[in-house]
């Protein structure tokens, strides 16, 4: 026993010796970038749409509903396309679990990789492998480090968000009147980023008569979203239309309106998924909503895949490909292609879906 | 040990033999009906995410062999991750962070071994107990964020290969400790009171073995591999994060037993844990490049752990009754 702790010692001694001398810190701006290999090849928008592509899509987990429908909308592209559609991906959504997933597509010779990154920095150095041997990679929905793929799928942009949640808003409280927002957490990134947006747009002129009189914050939380609503409707009686940008908020105000005298009243809409607002679509409670729909993240991603194996793009600003039904997108700064404004779901659609 | 063989090698049950010979069969027959199974670049990827498991699993070895579990490695892991990330944010320099995380494993470690062995506690209990307070902490340390920007001369060794050859250079380190551990194991007085303590307690302490103290240095050491693999794993994937290593105790304690070592504690080999080790890795990297689904892996995992607990017993059994039959 004494003879491990001297080694003990010794080895303690000698780190602490390497440790003395010379030293790598953040600020030394030697940072870990991913060293992306930057395509040179020229894009030809002209070029043929290649068949037979293969495409992977390894989204964040396996088994998710939400991600099922995101690559099952990648399916139907690949379908249209005549490529050749592959789903894998980890059962659980941790930083470096999709790495291996990535190995494996590589030594599969995949021509794309469609993924929604858990981690946009553990994924990079295989993503970087994977494009120096020649596999295009098409990040959608969750971003990874910009210099380790092709392009990005961008469900939404914050403006596009604020502006549909302002032109919904102002529609449904007939142009004038007393307007809440109930929001999700104080500190939510992306909620406080749309309300930001959606308190520009109500400084327009076509917008003047609407007045923001409180933000409310349920925290995401059922049960205190519902008390939330009752409290905005008690401090406000003229209230017009209380405005969810979260889906847990949305249908916790639907359920208080519907049960409620404001029924038909007080206009309730936001941001929700077509499954939990069905009803209310139903009942008369919800007019109209707004959400981007998955199916077409994975849509989009599969034909910017096929047309970057096809090389009628390579992920620089201002190129153009097609995406079937959704029509024409233009590349965007830093190989950004955003989606579209969000779906608006009322009652003559929310049957087509199912999410 | 008046054996006529050396200690090593009669120890070297029949289980382990076997898992050491399946795994070589298995590894040929997965790299001629595999695939692009057998490239370079494909032994690269299999030896690095083995890596962690493996280091995990040398000392690992050795608890298990004394009669206790550590199911606290990969919170270790990870509360190491997330510290080296939070010290890197403060602007510390790595060379500092990397022996503070050392340290910081071996005392976790030490807590475990304090439960115990001074408090006398279930090692199960305690462990479990452990794996959700460091994970715990992992999380309050660095939230649900990630810290990336470790200096490239680091990140690029740690995934990088020997000359640019097929072989890790991490490899080195693990090399290294599996032939110091295997040697401790195998061949000195420590070895055989780590197989002493496991076979019967009561009767190790009868010959003079310190039990308690021995098994408190094995927690010591357990949490500082787990610490080292914590920073290798970091600036492996370039990102320190609270969940990174989730679950990997259940892939060690797998690889482990599948390696021939006794749950029960007092019997098993290194080369088994190894074989182990690069088997499950293996079946999973070969399965994966046909497509097998995730779910059919788990199942083929289960099958084999089991397997490897049963057939010893069904032949120690087999022996018994043809031993029976020959005395009647």
């Amino acid at each position: 026993m004494k003879r491990r702790l001297l080694a003990g010692a010794v080895s303690a001694a000698l780190v602490l010796t390497v440790s003395a001398c010379g030293g790598t810190t953040k600020n030394d701006s030697s940072s870990s970038g991913g060293g992306g290999a930057q395509s040179t090849a020229q894009a030809d928008a002209n070029a043929a749409t290649k068949e037979g592509v293969k495409m992977a899509f390894l989204p964040k987990q396996l088994n998710n509903p939400y991600s099922d429908i995101e690559v099952g909308g990648g399916k139907t592209a690949l379908d249209e396309l005549k490529g050749d559609y592959k789903l894998v991906g980890p059962n659980d959504a941790s930083a470096s679990s999709q790495v291996s997933y990535i190995n494996t597509l590589i030594q599969q010779q995949q021509d794309v990789i469609g993924i929604a990154a858990n981690d946009p920095n553990a994924v990079c150095p295989s993503l970087n492998q994977a494009r120096s041997s020649g596999i295009k990679v098409v990040a959608f929905d969750s971003d990874a480090a910009k210099d380790c793929r092709d392009v990005f799928i961008n469900q939404a942009t914050t403006e596009g968000i604020g502006e549909q949640l302002a032109k919904m808003a102002s529609e449904l409280a007939g142009g004038s009147g007393e307007i809440a927002i109930l929001s999700a957490t104080p500190n939510a990134t992306n909620q406080n980023a749309w309300i930001e947006v959606f308190k520009q747009q109500l400084t327009k002129p076509e917008y003047a008569n609407l007045k923001l009189v409180k933000v409310a914050y349920g925290n995401d939380d059922d049960q205190k979203s519902f008390q939330e609503a009752q409290g905005l409707l008690q401090s406000y009686p003229n209230l017009k239309a209380i405005v969810a940008p979260t889906t847990v908020g949305i249908a916790a105000a639907a359920r208080y309106i519907s049960s409620s005298s404001y029924k038909g009243k007080v206009a309730v809409t936001g941001l929700g998924t077509p499954n939990q607002m069905r009803e209310y679509i139903k009942d008369g409670t919800v007019t109209k909503f707004a959400l981007w729909n998955p199916a077409d993240i994975g849509y989009l991603a599969a034909y910017a895949g096929v047309a970057l194996a096809s090389g009628q793009i390579t992920g620089v600003e201002g190129q153009k490909f097609k995406a079937g039904k959704l029509g024409e997108y233009t590349i965007g700064k830093d190989g950004e292609i955003v989606l579209g404004p969000p779906t608006v779901f009322d009652a003559s659609n929310i049957d087509q879906y199912n999410f | 040990m008046s054996d006529k063989r050396p200690a090593w090698l009669s120890r070297l049950a029949s289980w382990d033999a076997a898992v050491i010979v399946i795994t070589v069969l298995v590894l040929l027959i997965a790299s001629g009906v595999v695939e692009n199974f057998g490239s370079s670049r494909n032994f690269t990827f299999l030896l690095l995410d083995l890596l962690p498991i493996a280091l995990i699993a040398l000392p690992m070895t050795f608890v298990i062999v004394t009669g206790e579990i550590d199911l606290s490695v990969a919170s270790t892991l990870g509360l190491t991750s997330a510290v080296m990330g939070d010290l890197w944010n403060r602007g510390l320099p790595i060379e500092t962070i990397i022996p503070l995380c050392l340290v910081l494993g071996a005392v976790l470690g030490a807590l475990n071994g304090f439960f115990v062995t001074v408090l006398k506690l279930p090692s199960l209990a305690v462990t479990i107990g452990t794996l959700a307070l460091y994970r715990g902490l992992a999380f309050v340390v660095l939230g649900d964020g990630a810290v990336a920007d470790f200096p490239r001369a680091y990140t690029s060794w740690v995934t990088g290969t020997i000359g640019d050859g097929p072989i890790p250079n991490m490899l080195i380190p693990l090399v290294v400790l599996a032939v110091v551990f295997g040697l401790v194991l195998h061949a000195t007085p420590i070895g055989r009171s780590v197989f002493a303590a496991g076979a019967s307690e009561q009767a190790a302490r009868f010959a003079g073995i310190r039990v308690a103290r021995l098994k408190f240095w094995l927690y010591v050491v357990s949490g500082l591999v787990a610490g080292l693999a914590g920073v290798l794993w970091t600036l492996r994937y370039s990102s320190a994060r609270a969940d990174n290593g989730l679950g990997m105790e259940l892939a060690v304690v797998a690889a482990v037993l599948l390696g021939g070592v006794s749950i029960f504690g007092g019997k098993g080999t290194l080369p088994g844990v190894l074989a182990g080790v690069v088997l499950l890795a293996t079946l999973q990297n070969a399965l994966r490049l046909q497509d097998v689904s995730n779910e059919a892996l788990n199942i083929v995992t289960g099958v084999l752990l089991i397997i490897s607990v049963l057939l010893p017993n069904v032949v120690i059994r087999f022996r018994a009754a043809l031993r029976r039959r020959a005395t009647t």
